[in-house]
């Protein structure tokens, strides 16, 4: 693991890293940095289609719930209205789509991070802790098909690190 | 944006520093104590209300709805400018909401909860509301009606507070790490560990991370405009003279922006001071807010403006009357042009710079417009109540000791909340403040990149 001071370093390194052939590898920053996913070659995540299913299945629970209420279980006329009077029934509907649509957003967003996961073999680092600050670190896992302990380590120092760490298990 | 020398380090050591290392300040004690005292008050009204019933409370026929429903409207009201501020400046790419809407998100989180509990403590026995308010299968076989505005509200209120909760939640992650990375004690550090979830910045992690930030955005835009039209629906679905009126949902909104951004401005010139973050929440802010508080505040002035006209376009002889009677035949013509001055004239200063760039200037307009939004609700409701169609029925409202000392009990229990929020959560969003000093070196990647 490399660490770097500034978000352009850490943007110059990941790419030639990833010219290198290595894969299997990450970036710590303590924002979001728009020009790494490229530069990892981060694939566009698929949460957005989930939000998008969350959101219809809240659209669809919310009719199945005034439908099963007001047509099926209890059919009573209210106010001179249809049994299935639909504009009336579009705010909770929709609300539904919402609160459906930002659950899947928050929940489907820590799963796919696979969070919580409290430890972390990079909390190893004691100087880690910078990367909530103002530090920027560049991992490459030894999982990795091109990984060779001698090697890799001296590519990462060639990379214009501040200073490089060996990341225990 | 941000003033001052600052450095990615610098900026999370000012923040960060606030929660962790100063000693909690004198001020922050009295304050809280204050606070806390008055919020006894709502713990007193509310176990007295639940002894004795509703029939403590001022309101009866003919008005029927008061302290309650003004009270919460005017608190959701004011939760709304939170969601504007996260939500929608975020979506117009607004740099400037970035020091400003943790506290504000804070905000409208506190809000909603002090709106929640008038409607909920209204109905006299709120354990009983499960089944009155939520659609859940009972052996009595009683459903809520769902074409009511009442249980609209219910949905549309009961989302609102989740996805604004989510929403400040997910805002925060990233600044619980920092501040686990930072924590010298150790249950500090375990606390913010819990509930930082293990966030470690990495890159695929960030990548989820500001889609989700995005989306809640764009689901949250649309919701903050429907919760307060919803809330307009109460009144305008029903054929009371002066609630039944199609202004009612932009206006509603229009006004609960106004009446938001005033709260923050309440709430943000004391902490910038008091916490010296004069250079994250810049004069600049400060002017920011006082336009969008103007340019609401017209809007609401407009509404006010159409009501009128309503009434008289309609050629009913109700709605004439209800027009005459709420603004000088009748016996609250004051409050009415009490609220023309808190709404409608304080706020014409913010067209002077003068005005706009005191700070003194703009602490003392939001409180009266503060106050003005609370007139509005008022207005609304007793004046439209108090003579509707049946003369035989007409009386006069006044809130009793128990109305009172509950909306003072509100009051009291949010800021014990926001003075617990200062004191124990980061009150401007560390990483997006990092993020926008990051903009300087997007620049100096390019120039790296045409070096190389």
């Amino acid at each position: 693991m490399a660490e770097f001071d500034t978000a352009a370093q850490l943007v110059v390194a990941a790419r030639k890293m990833r010219e290198a052939g290595y894969t299997k590898t990450d970036a710590f920053s303590p924002y979001p940095i728009h020009e790494i996913d490229e530069a990892l070659g981060i694939k566009k995540s698929i949460l957005p289609f989930m939000i998008l299913a969350g959101g219809i299945a809240g659209l669809l629970s919310g009719l199945a719930l005034v439908f099963y209420v007001h047509v099926l279980d209890y059919p009573i006329i209210v106010g001179g209205r249809a049994h299935f009077s639909l504009p009336a029934f579009i705010p909770p509907m929709f609300e539904l789509t919402i609160l459906f649509a930002a659950a899947t957003a928050v929940l489907g967003m820590l799963f796919l991070n696979g969070l919580p996961s409290p430890y972390h073999p990079v909390f190893n680092v004691p100087r880690f802790a910078l990367a909530s600050r103002e530090k920027f670190f560049l991992l490459i896992e030894a999982k990795d098909e091109n990984y060779d302990y001698a090697a890799t380590k001296s590519f990462v120092e060639g990379l214009g690190a501040q200073e490089v760490f060996d990341v225990d298990e | 944006m941000i003033e001052g020398d600052h450095t990615l380090a610098s900026v999370t050591d000012k923040i960060g520093d606030v929660t962790l290392k100063k000693r909690t300040p004198f001020h922050w004690f009295i304050g809280f104590g204050i606070a806390f005292m008055i919020a006894q008050a709502l713990l007193f009204a509310t176990v007295w209300l639940l002894a004795n019933g509703i029939g403590i409370w001022g309101n009866n026929q003919p008005v029927g709805w008061a302290f309650d429903i003004i009270n919460f409207v005017w608190w959701i009201g004011i939760g709304h400018a939170g969601t504007l501020i996260s939500a929608i400046l975020l979506l117009l790419n607004q740099k400037w909401r970035t020091s400003i809407n943790r506290f504000a998100e804070a905000m409208t989180l506190f809000a909603v909860a002090c709106a929640a509990m008038f409607p909920l403590l209204h109905t006299g026995r709120p354990w009983l509301a499960a089944y009155w308010l939520f659609p859940y299968p009972n052996t009595m076989g009683i459903w809520p009606n769902f074409r009511s505005p009442l249980i609209w509200d219910v949905f549309a209120v009961s989302t609102y507070a989740t996805v604004s909760a989510l929403f400040w939640y997910v805002g925060l992650i990233p600044d619980f790490a920092t501040l686990r990375d930072r924590a010298k004690n150790k249950y500090f550090r375990f606390v913010y560990a819990a509930l930082s979830w293990g966030w470690r910045g990495s890159a695929r992690h960030w990548h989820r991370y500001e889609i989700t930030y995005l989306i809640l955005a764009g689901i949250s835009t649309p919701l903050v405009l429907s919760v307060h039209s919803i809330v307009s629906f109460d009144f305008s679905v029903s054929q009371v003279p002066g609630w039944h009126a199609t202004i009612f949902p932009p206006y509603f909104v229009a006004g609960a922006v106004f009446a938001g951004f005033a709260m923050v401005l309440i709430l943000c010139i004391p902490l910038r001071r008091w916490y010296r973050m004069e250079e994250f929440i810049t004069h600049t802010h400060l002017v920011f807010m006082a336009k969008v508080m103007l340019a609401t505040g017209l809007i609401v002035v407009y509404g006010y403006a159409m009501e009128g006209f309503f009434g008289w376009y309609s050629a009913s002889e109700y709605e004439v009357f209800m027009v005459k009677n709420r603004i000088w035949e009748g016996p609250y013509w004051w409050s009415y042009w009490l609220l023309i001055f808190c709404n409608g004239l304080s706020i014409q200063l913010l067209w002077f710079k003068r005005f706009r760039e005191s700070e003194f200037w703009l602490f003392l307009i939001s409180i009266i417009v503060s106050v003005g939004m609370w007139l509005e609700r008022f207005v609304i409701i007793v004046t439209s109540l108090h003579r509707d169609f049946l003369p035989s029925s007409w009386a006069m409202y006044s809130p009793s000791f128990w109305d009172i000392t509950m909306f003072t009990g509100t009051i009291g229990f949010f800021f014990t909340l926001i003075y617990l929020f200062v004191r124990f959560v980061p009150i401007i969003s560390m990483f997006e403040v990092r993020q926008l000093l990051d903009e300087q070196q997007a620049n100096e990647i390019h120039e790296l990149e045409h070096k190389a």
